[in-house]
């Protein structure tokens, strides 16, 4: 499509748009989820395998227990209902990314039903619907060959590695979201990152997007008021939370330009692309694919004892929300400047950076600050930025300690996120030190008082304002290493005039 | 009216990668009746309290610990592979089926 896009303004006032997410997260469970093959990401191609997940004849799955209680936990954790009674599915397709020709899936039985999670997005509470969340097993990875770029066209071959085959997924999908308008890519980005830190927080997976160990589908649909749902097309190669949003949006211009072109949207699968931030299609689905699925005659029902459900569902961690709400109290935060703390993701880092010995205030000043300036600027997560919550809490035990002031601070915490070193390190290697020894700071003051005689009267005779002049004349000198409070009363003493 | 279409067999045909010819669509999709009919007489005698099965024993919650057990060695795990390279299964591009999940 090379027609102008249409402004986003535009097209939220003319359409409507609905979203749904289809998420998988693999487990972080020892062992693959039928066979006990070790699950650690990477490792040399086909060393984590054995006959189960090669599907070698006459080998037979026995499925994982921890895997079905991280399951169930997920689901109690998204309010689901547990099925008491459900069985895996056996999902044909051809494609060589699983040995045994088919996937073991859920197909109608899925274990955990009908749930919810509550994000919050502007200061509002959504509530995203859950159809389901099922268990099934990863696929193993494929490396195209014989074409120029590694990309499945003009490959003549495949090599494949097998060691991912078999770790426990779990796909939650959402029902249909809808009545967003506006903010529908906020709302999308808002349910994965919550998601994301509920997951986190039962332990259950590492749930890192760039590793694959949290993958997002998003499907996009666009209609006018009052309408039917428009056609929606699904979106893959979403990898990290920014492109969730950024991904929903540019797919609600994209169909928002072919349907005031008097276009219809074809059902298709489209990938999206980190660095142009739009999407291509992938191959449409005008033949749905018939997967063929039927009840997996290798495994057993799954039958969660309600006793076992309920102790699973006692023992549920603080969720992230109602950790949050606490965190808020104890920080002294409004309901918007906490939710200017969770658009920012900085919940976790400010409440590590208070736990390293920080006053909230403080941690808040530099994650928001300084630290999401940076974060914006190179369009990473604040998590990624390269400074530790440990590092922020050093630096501001240095400001504390009167060795930095304010701006010193700042150039020193570029250094950080430029991987420079602990603060101390480059406050001490860029020699940065507030000039603290009085010796030499008097000094400083009685040269800059003889420099400037008449600026020295003017505080004499009561005008006291005029010290900013003598505080800026020793700042160059000392190259602003001096602490300006410190400084001015130090000015005074000098002149004999009291502050 | 036979239980199965001769483009049913077809599309199972291409679905399962096999080249049937003409002809051999006819016979399999006349055989495939004959099974089907007999298979769907078990639908006759049950009733509408005997729930479908697909296990010959009633077991639920056959679980195993989450304990790691060995793996094949590469080798060992390439041995039966019609083909490999750089310690992986070689296999023809595959284009024209849907990827899971």
């Amino acid at each position: 499509m090379t027609t102008t896009l249409p402004a986003y303004d535009e097209v939220v006032a003319r359409y409507e748009p609905v979203i749904g997410l289809e998420t998988h997260v693999e487990l972080g469970t020892n062992t693959k989820m039928w066979c006990g093959c070790p699950t650690d990401f990477g490792g040399e191609p086909n060393t984590r395998v054995c006959p189960v997940c090669l599907g070698l004849p006459g080998s037979l799955p026995v499925a994982n227990k921890a895997a079905i209680e991280a399951i169930i936990r997920i689901g109690l954790a998204l309010n689901c209902s547990i099925a008491q009674w459900c069985r895996f599915a056996r999902k044909n397709y051809f494609y060589p990314d699983m040995p045994k020709n088919f996937q073991i899936s859920q197909y109608d039985e899925p274990i955990c039903v009908d749930g919810y999670l509550d994000v919050e997005v502007g200061g509002e509470t959504v509530r995203i619907e859950i159809e389901r969340v099922h268990l099934e097993e990863d696929t193993g990875k494929t490396l195209h060959v014989g074409g120029a770029t590694g990309r499945i066209h003009g490959a003549t071959e495949s090599l494949v590695d097998y060691n991912r085959a078999g770790i426990p997924l779990v796909e939650i999908v959402t029902k249909p979201v809808v009545g967003t308008g506006a903010l529908a890519p906020e709302v999308a980005k808002a349910y994965v990152t919550e998601l994301r830190d509920v997951i986190r927080t039962l332990g259950v997976s590492d749930v890192r997007m760039e590793e694959g160990s949290l993958r997002c589908d998003v499907n996009t649909s666009l209609n006018l008021p009052g309408q039917e749902w428009g056609t929606r097309t699904e979106t893959k190669n979403v990898n990290s939370l920014r492109s969730v949003e950024r991904a929903v949006r540019s797919e609600m211009l994209r169909q928002a330009s072919v349907l005031d072109a008097g276009g219809r949207i074809t059902q298709e699968t489209r990938h999206f692309h980190e660095d142009t931030g739009d999407t291509t299609p992938g191959r449409s689905k005008e033949t749905a694919t018939d997967y063929r699925y039927f009840p997996e005659p290798d495994l057993v029902p799954v039958a969660p004892d309600p006793a076992w459900v309920a102790e699973l569902k006692a023992a549920l961690p603080e969720l992230p929300r109602v950790h949050r709400r606490r965190l808020q109290q104890q920080w002294g935060l409004s309901d918007l400047d906490m939710q200017s703390v969770l658009n920012a993701g900085a919940v976790e880092l400010i409440e590590a950076t208070v736990a390293a010995g920080t006053t909230p205030a403080a941690a808040r000043k530099w994650w928001l600050g300084e630290l999401s300036r940076r974060a914006n600027e190179s369009g990473v997560e604040l998590a990624d930025i390269g400074a530790t919550p440990a590092q922020v809490a050093e630096l501001q035990g240095l400001v504390d300690a009167g060795k930095l002031n304010d701006k010193m601070a700042r150039t020193v915490l570029e250094g950080v996120v430029d991987g420079e070193g602990s603060p101390t390190e480059i406050m001490t290697s860029r020699g940065l030190e507030v000039v603290s020894d009085t010796g030499a700071l008097t000094a400083a003051v009685d040269e800059a008082i003889a420099a400037n005689p008449g600026i020295a009267d003017k505080i004499r005779s009561g005008k006291v304002a005029a010290v900013g002049a003598l505080v800026g004349a020793v700042m160059k000198t000392t190259r602003g290493q001096a602490d300006a409070k410190t400084l001015r009363e130090l000015i005074l003493e000098r002149l004999g005039v009291q502050g | 009216m036979a239980a199965i279409s001769r483009e049913e067999v077809a599309h199972l045909a291409r679905l399962s990668r096999l080249a049937v010819t003409e002809e051999e669509l006819d016979t399999f999709a006349g055989q495939l009746d004959v099974i089907l009919q007999a298979v769907a007489q078990v639908g006759e005698v049950a009733a509408a309290d005997i729930p479908p099965t697909s296990h010959s024993v009633p077991l639920t919650n056959i679980f195993r610990e989450d304990v790691v057990t060995p793996c094949l060695t590469p080798q060992e795990a390439l041995s039966g592979a019609p083909d490999a390279e750089d310690q992986r299964f070689r296999v023809p591009r595959i284009l024209t089926e849907d990827v899971a999940s």
